[in-house]
């Protein structure tokens, strides 16, 4: 009984420690000064997190972009249009991408990507472009195997009843099946942001890390988890503070991606 | 121009085909890539020989010993944990608001990404109880990072032992406890095991938790009490500081292998495990 509470504790103790080294801190910098403004010289006593901010939720979106419609694309095809056999095989194999360590991506986003980009675009390679890329395929394995559920149980009979129409297959698949799937895709895509956004290593590798507002994909930007990451290790005082008030920002965001996604999910149980 | 049905269907598989082909191809070009490269720098000396000026000569002996502790003393911790909460959440409790609270904190622990969990363990563990950068640091904070896999694959064999074998155990005098404990935990061994594969996966892939908790040492550790490093951090150390890219190579090499060897093999358990089930 008392081990069943474990999870639960656990997670409370995460909250209340981080949220107790970072939310004095915001109060004491000033809400505003810490969320909005761009000047982070941590020496100098300015914690603005205003451009890391921006650069998460933009090489999130990026990632999504790449990786939403190759994740939805995969579990449509692999549930809809391959013999089951063939996806026995097919869909391990792709969840053997979750497998691989994020600091894996990151080098090959350094050693490929990154050169790639930097010979045919120009800029520096280490670029938003380049951790969108890398992030897009990290959330891949997310987004194909809840789909593929969401996609699985779709009632059979809404296929026959489309075909029996007269529909072809991609007919009622596009105007049926995902119709009927659409919010269980929708909370699959979340997750797979709230992994986008939450990713640290790949990120700090191929990102380039400047702090600054990016005015391209190909400038060099620096994510929330970056900076938590690169600092952590020397920061001392008020600045171990200020990360662990961007450990305050990225929980809440994280959490927040979490309860739509549940609630997507939930919607599609009541509509049923 | 008007596409006709048939064409648009063709269109449609086409794309769709061609965005699996794709996710195939970025998958075994990641891995052939990194084999490719990393394969001809392992030797038996690059495994088993101590690593020489910050890993830029030498091997790997270190980071092997402690990316194979650190997961155990991870899973010795989650187990009972999560195991315990399986049982209490399927054999001891219907659904209330005490046992939706409960799977409501597994899920949100499932979404916590793994840089908070390397803020938690280090404010908490490190600083807070004062143990240091160690292995038992490290291991608490993945064995929490890992609960709710745990909890979930555990609950989901649990669940699916038939209820006769319960019933049968039950009629024979046995008390609820020596069910659970002769009869449904033997019978959903397989699929808990399955979730620890997974679990083992995760913690040797996993880099931002465990750099802060259980540290970067290159020495060789002689308890739980000393720091060490996985291969998942020195190949970041290696790859980030540009210490030596052939070493990074090896290193990576080793460390896909190693999640490659265990996730195939949680896999091959799990497939096992459904094919008896459903004869």
């Amino acid at each position: 009984m008392a081990l069943a509470f474990t999870a639960l504790t656990s997670l409370l103790l995460i909250a209340i420690f981080i949220f107790k080294e970072g939310v004095p801190f915001i109060a004491r910098v000033g809400f505003k000064d810490f969320l909005l403004s761009s000047d982070w010289r941590p020496q100098a006593g300015h914690f603005g997190i205003y451009p890391m901010i921006i650069a998460s939720l933009l090489v999130t979106f990026g990632a999504m972009l790449v990786g939403a419609p190759l994740g939805i694309a995969c579990a449509v095809f692999l549930n809809e249009f391959v013999s089951k056999p063939a996806t026995r095989i097919i869909k391990p194999t792709i969840e053997l991408l979750a497998g691989i360590p994020s600091v894996v991506y990151g080098f090959i986003g350094v050693v490929v990507v990154a050169p790639l980009i930097r010979s045919q675009f120009g800029g520096p390679g280490l670029s938003m472009l380049c951790a969108s890329l890398i992030l897009g395929v990290m959330v891949l394995p997310t987004i194909i195997s809840i789909s593929t559920d969401v996609l699985a149980s779709v009632p059979n009979a809404y296929r026959e009843g489309a075909l029996a129409l007269g529909a072809t297959r991609w007919q009622s698949v596009h105007m049926v099946i995902l119709k009927a799937g659409r919010s269980g895709i929708v909370a699959a895509v979340i997750l797979g942001m709230g992994r986008a956004i939450g990713e640290t290593m790949a990120v700090i590798m191929v990102a380039g890390n400047t702090v600054q507002l990016p005015h391209s994909a190909l400038d060099s930007v620096c994510t929330l988890t970056a900076k938590i990451a690169m600092e952590m290790g020397s920061a001392t005082g008020p600045h171990r503070q200020a990360l662990f008030a961007i450990g305050v920002v990225l929980f809440l965001m994280i959490m927040m991606f979490n309860a739509l996604a549940m609630s997507a999910i939930k919607q599609r149980f009541a509509g049923k | 121009m008007i596409i006709s049905p048939r064409n648009t269907q063709a269109l449609a598989v086409t794309l769709l085909g061609g965005a699996t082909g794709l996710t195939l191809a970025i998958l075994v070009f990641v891995i052939v890539f990194i084999l490719g490269k990393g394969l001809p720098v392992i030797s038996l000396g690059f495994l088993f020989d101590n690593p020489q000026e910050m890993g830029k000569a030498g091997g790997i002996f270190p980071t092997l010993v402690g990316t194979l502790i650190l997961p155990l003393v991870a899973i010795f911790i989650a187990l009972p944990a999560g195991v315990g909460t399986a049982v209490y959440l399927s054999e001891y409790t219907v659904e209330n608001p005490a046992t939706r609270i409960i799977r409501f904190g597994t899920d949100c622990l499932a979404g916590i990404p793994s840089i908070i969990f390397g803020l938690f363990g280090f404010i908490f563990f490190v600083t807070t109880l004062k143990m240091g950068w160690c292995i038992l640091s490290g291991a608490l904070t993945l064995a929490i990072m890992v609960l709710p896999t745990i909890i979930r694959t555990s609950e989901e064999a649990i669940k699916a032992v038939p209820a006769s074998y319960r019933e049968v155990s039950c009629s024979l005098g046995a008390t609820r406890w020596e069910t659970v404990l002769k009869v449904v935990l033997p019978n959903a061994l397989p699929g808990i095991v399955t979730g620890v594969m997974l679990s083992i996966g995760r913690c040797i892939g996993e880099t931002a938790a465990v750099i802060f908790t259980a540290g970067a040492s290159l020495r060789l550790p002689h308890s739980v009490f000393d720091s060490t490093r996985t291969m998942a951090v020195h190949f970041y150390i290696l790859a980030r500081e540009g210490i030596s890219n052939e070493n990074a190579y090896g290193t990576a090499a080793v460390l896909i292998l190693s999640v490659l060897l265990v996730n195939s093999l949680s896999y091959w358990m799990m497939n096992r495990f459904i094919a008896r089930r459903t004869k």
